[in-house]
């Protein structure tokens, strides 16, 4: 049987020689985690299903780097390895494969040219390219949307851009399945309401993403302890779940989750 | 030398590191008169059955002489399924090495199938070896192979459906998974393999 995915996520800041992971407590104080590859090892050490490197930075020279850190890393860690952050382009992609990116994540780019993920999805194979999308909750009834009822009230989601920063005015649950047509491999699906908060995952969202496509779904956001990666298993069928700061600062290790995971009834590699 | 047929599709670095970890001696072949003289052949792979298809060709004749010589060869997820006679995807003929076919995932499981699945071990084989039950392996792929000859699968996967995870046919393997990217599992794959090349 096919496990349940736990993939803890690297935010790299690349505007250093050798990137360093970091990590926002609630958008304000930033912590640096370590080095990419050498927590990649880590993680890898621990059982880890796969990881992803985001890039958070914005800076001319971070394609460069994050070259050098994919490349470092698979030369050493042998699990799948996705970039996001920055990818525009089947040139950028491209140069994410050649240092040894299994996949990509594409977000801002799909949203505001969808062909994109064809030429992706093309060149490298379906399972080369997620969507990433990042949700907020709109409360009240709006024609053409797809409706969801959450304890808060009735809400449609919203895709955003630029973590948070900008709105599209595009319903989340129907980009998901325009994607999945368009040849996506793979959803990570962040909601933006719960980001950063350690609230636990937007349940509602991911049960309706999830339910509403065929391809795998990543939940990702809010994810603050145990319990949380078990709701999300529990409550919804999503394929796998993303962390971030549970990991970095060794509140729990990747083999502590699956444990727990295990012992309440999820099918996880151990 | 373990040549890495080189034909456009997918990561070629993640198998060679794969292969550097475990002392083989991979090189990265995209030129067919560079095959001869390899003691073992890996047709890694990602991507559709017709693209495949049609950028392994330039290197079948050298490639049928290098298997009809015996050397060892191992075909990774595409590069397992073009080895098969025909592929639903792309409605193709393949190389048609092992009879069978290759179809699509059935109905009522997500597509593609992404993830870590276990193996049950089906038979006896050599690049098995250290390999148990339920061991988890790195799968990613929307068809699956059908071998006409049952005896050839060493060992299937639960997806919907008990799938051909690893099927051998004299010095031809291939595995539907990913062994570069199943971590230590993989790694004792891919040794198993290096260590063919040696005999």
């Amino acid at each position: 049987m096919l496990a349940k995915r736990i993939i803890p996520c690297l935010d790299c800041d690349l505007g250093v020689p050798f990137g360093r992971v970091v990590k926002g407590v609630r958008f304000k104080e930033i912590r640096y985690a370590g080095i990419p590859w050498e927590l990649a090892k880590e993680y890898d050490k621990q059982g880890a299903d796969e990881l992803i490197f985001l890039d958070i930075t914005a800076s001319h020279e971070r394609r460069e780097t994050m070259s050098k850190v994919i490349e470092k890393t698979s030369e050493n860690v042998f699990m799948p390895l996705t970039v996001g952050g920055g990818i525009r382009s089947l040139k950028d992609a491209r140069t994410a494969f050649n240092a040894g990116a299994d996949k990509v994540s594409v977000n801002t780019a799909a949203i505001k040219n969808p062909d994109l993920i064809h030429e992706i999805s093309k060149y490298f194979g379906t399972q080369a390219c997620v969507i990433a999308i990042d949700a907020k909750r709109r409360y009240g009834r709006e024609a053409g949307r797809e409706m969801v009822d959450t304890p808060q009230g009735e809400c449609w989601f919203e895709c955003s851009l630029y973590g948070g920063r900008e709105f599209t005015g595009i319903d989340a649950i129907q980009w998901a399945m325009e994607a999945e047509e368009r040849g996506a491999g793979d959803i990570m699906l962040t909601s933006m309401d719960r980001d950063g908060t350690k609230d636990g995952f937007d349940i509602e969202l991911t049960k309706a993403v999830s339910n509403s496509v065929n391809i795998p779904v990543i939940a990702s956001g809010g994810c603050g302890n145990l319990e949380h990666i078990l709701e999300v298993f529990k409550k919804t069928n999503v394929s796998a779940a993303l962390a971030a700061s549970i990991f970095h600062f060794g509140e729990y290790t990747v083999s502590e989750v699956k444990e727990y995971l295990k012992k309440n009834g999820v099918h996880v590699r151990l | 030398m373990i040549a890495i047929i080189d034909y456009g599709m997918g990561n070629l670095r993640s198998i060679y590191n794969a292969l550097m970890n475990v002392n083989g001696d991979p090189v990265i072949v995209s030129d067919s008169a560079k095959l001869s003289g390899a003691d073992a052949v890996v047709i890694p792979g990602v991507g559709s059955f017709g693209d495949g298809m049609n950028n392994l060709k330039p290197f079948a004749d050298e490639l049928f002489d290098l298997i009809h010589d015996g050397i060892p060869m191992l075909g990774i997820c595409i590069g397992m399924h073009v080895l098969f006679d025909w592929g639903e995807e792309s409605n193709c003929a393949g190389f048609g090495l092992i009879t069978g076919d290759v179809i699509r995932l059935p109905q009522g499981v997500r597509v593609p199938q992404m993830g870590w699945n276990e193996l049950q071990i089906r038979s006896d084989s050599d690049l098995l070896s250290g390999i148990n039950d339920g061991d988890f392996f790195y799968f990613v792929h929307s068809y699956y192979c059908v071998p006409a000859n049952k005896h050839t699968i060493t060992a299937t996967t639960d997806y919907g459906v008990d799938l051909a995870a690893v099927v051998e046919k004299d010095n031809i393997h291939a595995v539907q998974f990913h062994p570069e990217k199943s971590s230590s599992k993989g790694l004792v794959i891919l040794k198993n393999f290096v260590e063919m090349t040696r005999c």
